[in-house]
């Protein structure tokens, strides 16, 4: 099933969905050694290596720019970014590391998209695709 | 957002850099619902700090190939260039710290080391710009009437490879209104920082009981900006757009009084760096006397060279006038127990980011605290 989202990071991934229902800014409470969410979340303990990362948005995040880099250099980065509504600081991260990142706005995607699900991010065409 | 042609062809050019720079302004623009990209004629950029970007953040930066299309001055850096041993910095910081500097310089970009750009160069009212350090931003906005949204350092670094930045926020005058009406009592970098938690991102409109100094306003601004995310404010009578929208019917009062004690090792003025006219008052409130402790002052090297005469007597009282850096974003100022500042955004940033305790007094407070020993 095909989803329309507006691109914000250019790219294209595939992976397993890890999802979060929280509006929080953990980007800045990932371990940048090992891509595992430290920060208090319903993702704590769970690694965002190779994933495609899926969370409502971020809260003004106050993390600098370069998390996102951290984690790509260090080969834990997730694969891409599916946000509903995401926030400036780690949209930029996203474009300075190379990593997909769009918006979804559509109710449905969020309610069927479950951790472990395969997706393909289009961030060159526009669409995020369910494969289950 | 829409693109011009020649917008079009950056975003898919085959350099890579202004490739980059253009997806970073399309992702800032995007997520922002800004209809299309401005001109600007000026860009400042932060995060200049090594301590603070890191190996990949450097690694990022070397990266880049292309020359800034516009002005575009640099934050202070972790020392001064020429003082550093002085300062106590060691050979390690000093050479991970010129990396980053080459780095800057290569790109074209003015190695001036300050966070009050606009004593440098002032942009003109109403002209589109795009900085990145906080309390500039403040500063230009609602002193200078020039409009610039809160950029990320990189942001700003690829605005000025552009020479355009995303049309949203503050860009637009509409934005610009003021929102709540905030009467000041007392000390404006005390009632900054106090304001700044409450105040969040409102756009105040201040009435002061008394007549204010430029320094006092830039004080202010700075202090809103650091303990909240203030990016604009008007003064009844003295801000260029005071008179351009409805005044809030919203009202509250801020008390600008902090206290804060601890007995101090070294005194720093200087957050943001100070202009010409603060070091003549220092001069003039010092009347001839002696410091007895460490007693440090920020500028950029600019104001430094135009004031000569009076850094140079500073000098000869003791005092240390420093260039490039100040006492939040240099390592210098951690060996230190008690700092003690007439700044509401040091007194913010010092005891997470240079683990030291702080002490507050208003400018002449400090000089005494200087003179007594």
């Amino acid at each position: 099933m095909k989803f329309k989202c507006k691109i914000v990071s250019r790219g294209y991934a595939e992976g397993e969905a890890l999802v979060s229902r929280e509006h929080i800014s953990f980007l800045g409470g990932v371990d940048k050694d090992t891509g595992v969410v430290v920060a208090d979340s319903d993702l704590k303990g769970q690694s965002v290596a190779g994933k495609i990362l899926i969370f409502p948005g971020g809260k003004g995040s106050t993390v600098g720019t370069y998390v996102l880099l951290n984690l790509k250099k260090n080969g834990v980065a997730p694969n891409a970014i599916v946000n509903r509504k995401t926030e400036p600081i780690i949209a930029v991260g996203a474009v300075i590391a190379g990593i997909p990142l769009v918006e979804v706005n559509d109710e449905v995607f969020f309610e069927m998209v479950k951790t472990g699900d395969r997706l393909r991010v289009d961030a060159k065409n526009g669409y995020v695709e369910l494969i289950k | 957002m829409y693109l011009t042609k020649e917008e079009e062809r950056m975003l898919n050019s085959e350099n890579e850099t202004i490739r980059k720079c253009m997806e970073i302004l399309v992702a800032v623009g995007e997520t922002n619902d800004a209809e299309r990209l401005v001109e600007i004629t000026s860009a400042h950029i932060s995060g200049v700090s090594y301590d603070n970007i890191g190996d990949a953040g450097l690694e990022w930066l070397e990266s880049l190939d292309g020359r800034v299309r516009v002005p575009t001055t640099l934050n202070p850096a972790g020392m001064d260039l020429k003082r550093w041993r002085e300062m106590g910095i060691s050979e390690d910081f000093y050479e991970n710290q010129m990396k980053v500097l080459e780095v800057f310089e290569k790109l074209g970009v003015e190695i001036v080391l300050t966070c009050t750009p606009y004593y440098l160069s002032r942009p003109k009212f109403g002209e589109h710009i795009a900085w990145a350090e906080s309390s500039a931003i403040v500063y230009a906005n609602s002193i200078i009437g020039a409009r610039t949204n809160r950029e990320c350092g990189p942001c700003a670094l690829a605005a000025a490879i552009i020479g355009k930045t995303p049309y949203y926020g503050l860009h637009i005058k509409e934005n610009r209104a003021p929102t709540i009406t905030v009467k000041i009592k007392g000390n404006l970098a005390a009632a900054g920082y106090i304001g700044g938690k409450e105040l969040k991102d409102e756009i105040p409109y201040f009435v002061f009981e008394r007549e204010v100094e430029e320094w006092e306003l830039k004080l202010l601004g700075a202090a809103l900006a650091a303990s909240g995310n203030t990016v604009m404010f008007h003064a009844e009578g003295i801000t260029p757009e005071w008179e351009d929208f409805e005044k809030p019917s919203e009202k509250i009062e801020i008390s600008g009084e902090l206290k804060a004690e601890c007995e101090p090792d070294l005194i720093t003025i200087g957050c943001p760096h100070t202009s010409g006219q603060e070091l003549e008052t220092i001069l003039k409130l010092l009347d001839g006397r002696k410091v007895k402790k460490e007693f440090w002052i920020f500028t950029s090297r600019k104001v430094f060279s135009e004031k000569r005469d009076v850094v140079k007597k500073l000098e000869t009282l003791g005092v240390k006038v420093f260039n490039d850096t100040c006492m939040v974003v240099s390592p210098a100022t951690q060996r230190f127990e008690c700092v003690m500042v007439n700044s509401g955004k040091a007194f913010n940033y010092l005891p997470s980011m240079r683990k030291v305790n702080v002490a507050f007094g208003n400018l002449k407070r400090c000089v005494e605290e200087a003179v007594k020993g």
